[in-house]
């Protein structure tokens, strides 16, 4: 076996070990440890994705001396490669954004803590990304769930914050013992834990119709589970508050990689797991697409209702996560590769606005509230233009990835035919158009003369947070320019992903 | 008629229980104990599945017997992950209930939600 083909296990263990380490070091040392292994594991990917793209090749890697069905296994190819690369990147550049506002945030013998808490989800999204084995799934999606509340509970020892860490919590629990119970039916039905030995005894019972009702369970229990965790609506109560009260690297975080480490699992349960022919027979991807549609339109409205910006922000990102779950629930492969690309592209202009909104909330005297950051932009010119690129991506303008998925999500809605159709058009028009008056609202704002005059007082973000800025700005435009290299890739990693739509 | 299957129907009532206090109630701790009782239940269920009447565990003493004489393991290592990871995320929900407790003098999540929302973030 090539050296190379054990990336996706270093990228899993690094961090692992590298949190251990983390939580004893002292402050300074355990955030430039992370750096570096954050870096590492992203590098990793990048080598990882040059290999696999060309032949668009996938392998499985097993772990110790038990091949399958018996032995736990690891299997990577363009697809995970991408998503690992895209995960961890984010996760780098929000860490070296958020640095100097995490240090104001969060006591320095606790920033160690945090750097630990920081490596643990990026063990956990590897893991999730990487992994070939349901309970292996189960395990990290827990670790994931509470390293998320970490994050969220970082920095408020009361308050909005701590309140809606509980309810994530809550929420999170609901899901996680409905995901187990999913998982464990699957194992006593089936006998097998790996996924493609799982995905073998499916087809057959369900064709047989035998065990009908515990098939319908199996089925419906991951699928409902991850939904819950991704945010989906009407299960997003606590991302508002969680979202606006976290420190800017936990907020960018959380809205950039954590609902979409669980979409990656859902994504392999539905193709890997239970196949793409029996969720369509059991309904499922009908209910996606309703769910989806209503979240774009509701998380929409919610945030063109909202006075405080962060809030906003988080707002959109229900709306976001309706497109991607409107785009799965199509069960097309145009549908598939359009909602993971929207996914990509929410994830760099997401996590681009919670970084460059600090700095403007920062030059304008630490208010929340929208009206306070008028002429935001012209105190705090990089931020601005940062923020002004993430918004324009949302709303969807040409050469920014925004607008790439939302044309690629309206082909794949035209080429389904019948009421999906009009109702995917009519959703997407409709939550385009509230995604203009709200963000085009608040970018005109920021760069509207007025407002109070720049605090000397208030030091500049520093070369770090406009680093971090600069390269998820361009992440953004080349992910826009690039889109169709990018959607061939996609779709070249889908077809080897798992049985194929 | 006697049952064979006490375990499992003591697992569904157990998840049962559990389910409804997790989802329903609106006492943190109540929830707490609601989520322990509902992967019990769970764990239970695997572990009743994971059993096979008049076999062994996998420990070799006496020289290797049939295939026959041994019951799968991955089960019960099933069911010992899965506690270890029930026990962790209690332990960070009651860290959570704890320090909202010490905060606002209630359990009630409703109450608190409403509490935290009138102070200024």
């Amino acid at each position: 076996m090539p050296l190379w083909q054990s990336i996706p296990l270093a990228s899993i263990l690094l961090p692992l070990a590298g949190a251990a380490l983390a939580s004893v070091l002292p402050a300074r040392a355990a955030r430039r440890w992370t750096v570096l292994l954050l870096c590492l594991v992203t590098g990793g990917s990048c080598l990882l994705l040059v290999r696999t793209l060309p032949g668009s090749t996938a392998f499985n890697y097993p772990m110790g001396h038990f091949g399958a069905p018996w032995g736990n296994e690891l299997r990577a190819g363009p697809l995970e490669a991408m998503m690992a690369l895209l995960f961890s990147g984010i996760s780098l550049l929000s860490l070296l954004g958020g640095m100097r506002r995490l240090q104001e945030d969060i006591t320095s013998h606790r920033q160690s803590a945090f750097c630990a808490i920081l490596l643990l989800m990026q063990a956990a999204l590897m893991a999730q990304v990487y992994t070939n084995d349901l309970f292996t799934v189960y395990v990290f999606v827990e670790i994931m769930t509470i390293a998320g509340c970490a994050l969220i509970a970082s920095r408020s020892t009361r308050g909005r914050g701590l309140a809606s860490a509980a309810r994530y919590m809550v929420m999170n629990l609901i899901a996680s013992a409905l995901l187990l119970l999913g998982i464990i039916l699957t194992y006593d039905l089936t006998g097998h834990l790996l996924m493609e030995p799982v995905q073998k005894a499916i087809l057959p019972l369900q064709q047989s119709g035998a065990y009908a009702l515990p098939l319908t369970a199996v089925i419906a229990l991951p699928v409902l589970a991850l939904a819950i965790k991704a945010a989906l609506f009407p299960f997003h109560t606590w991302v508002p508050d969680a979202y606006a009260s976290a420190t800017p690297t936990g907020a960018a975080m959380l809205s950039g990689v954590v609902c979409k480490g669980y979409l990656v699992v859902l994504l392999k349960v539905i193709f890997r797991v239970i196949t793409p022919a029996v969720v369509l027979d059991a309904g499922i991807s009908d209910v996606l697409f309703c769910f989806g549609a209503a979240g774009m339109v509701m998380g929409s409205v919610h945030a063109l209702r909202q006075t405080e910006v962060k809030r906003m922000i988080a707002w959109s990102s229900v709306a976001q996560i309706g497109y991607i779950f409107l785009g799965l629930g199509l069960h097309t492969e145009a549908g598939a590769a359009a909602a993971l690309l929207h996914l990509m592209g929410h994830a760099a202009a997401k996590s681009l606005l919670f970084l460059s909104v600090d700095p403007l909330m920062a030059a304008s005297g630490r208010q929340g509230r929208l009206e306070g950051l008028r002429g935001a932009g012209l105190r705090a010119p990089v931020a601005g233009a940062a923020f002004t690129l993430g918004a324009l991506s949302l709303v969807g303008i040409p050469f920014l990835p925004g607008f790439v998925s939302k044309v690629s999500l309206a082909r794949a809605a035209l080429a389904y035919g019948g009421l999906h159709t009009w109702g995917a058009l009519a959703v997407l028009a409709l939550s385009t158009l509230l995604n203009v008056l709200y963000m085009l609202r608040t970018v005109l704002l920021i760069w509207s003369p007025g407002g109070s005059p720049r605090d000397p007082a208030v030091p500049s973000p520093g070369p770090l947070c406009h680093l971090s800025l600069g390269l998820l700005s361009a992440a953004c435009l080349g992910l826009g320019c690039l889109a169709g290299p990018v959607l061939e890739a996609i779709r070249a990693g889908l077809a080897v992903f798992g049985i194929p739509l | 008629m006697s049952l064979t299957n006490l375990e499992e129907l003591t697992a569904i009532a157990l998840f049962g229980i559990g389910f409804t206090l997790l989802l329903l109630d609106r006492n943190l701790i109540k929830k707490i104990l609601g989520f322990s009782m509902t992967d019990s239940g769970i764990y239970l269920f695997l572990a009743a599945r994971g059993y096979v009447a008049g076999r062994t565990a996998p420990i070799v003493t006496e020289g290797v017997q049939a295939v026959e004489a041994y019951v799968n393991p991955i089960p019960a290592g099933l069911v010992l992950t899965g506690i270890v990871v029930s026990v962790a995320s209690t332990a960070v929900m009651l860290a959570l209930t704890f320090r909202l407790y010490r905060s606002y003098h209630t359990l009630n999540l409703d109450e608190i939600t409403n509490l935290a929302g009138k102070e200024a973030d």
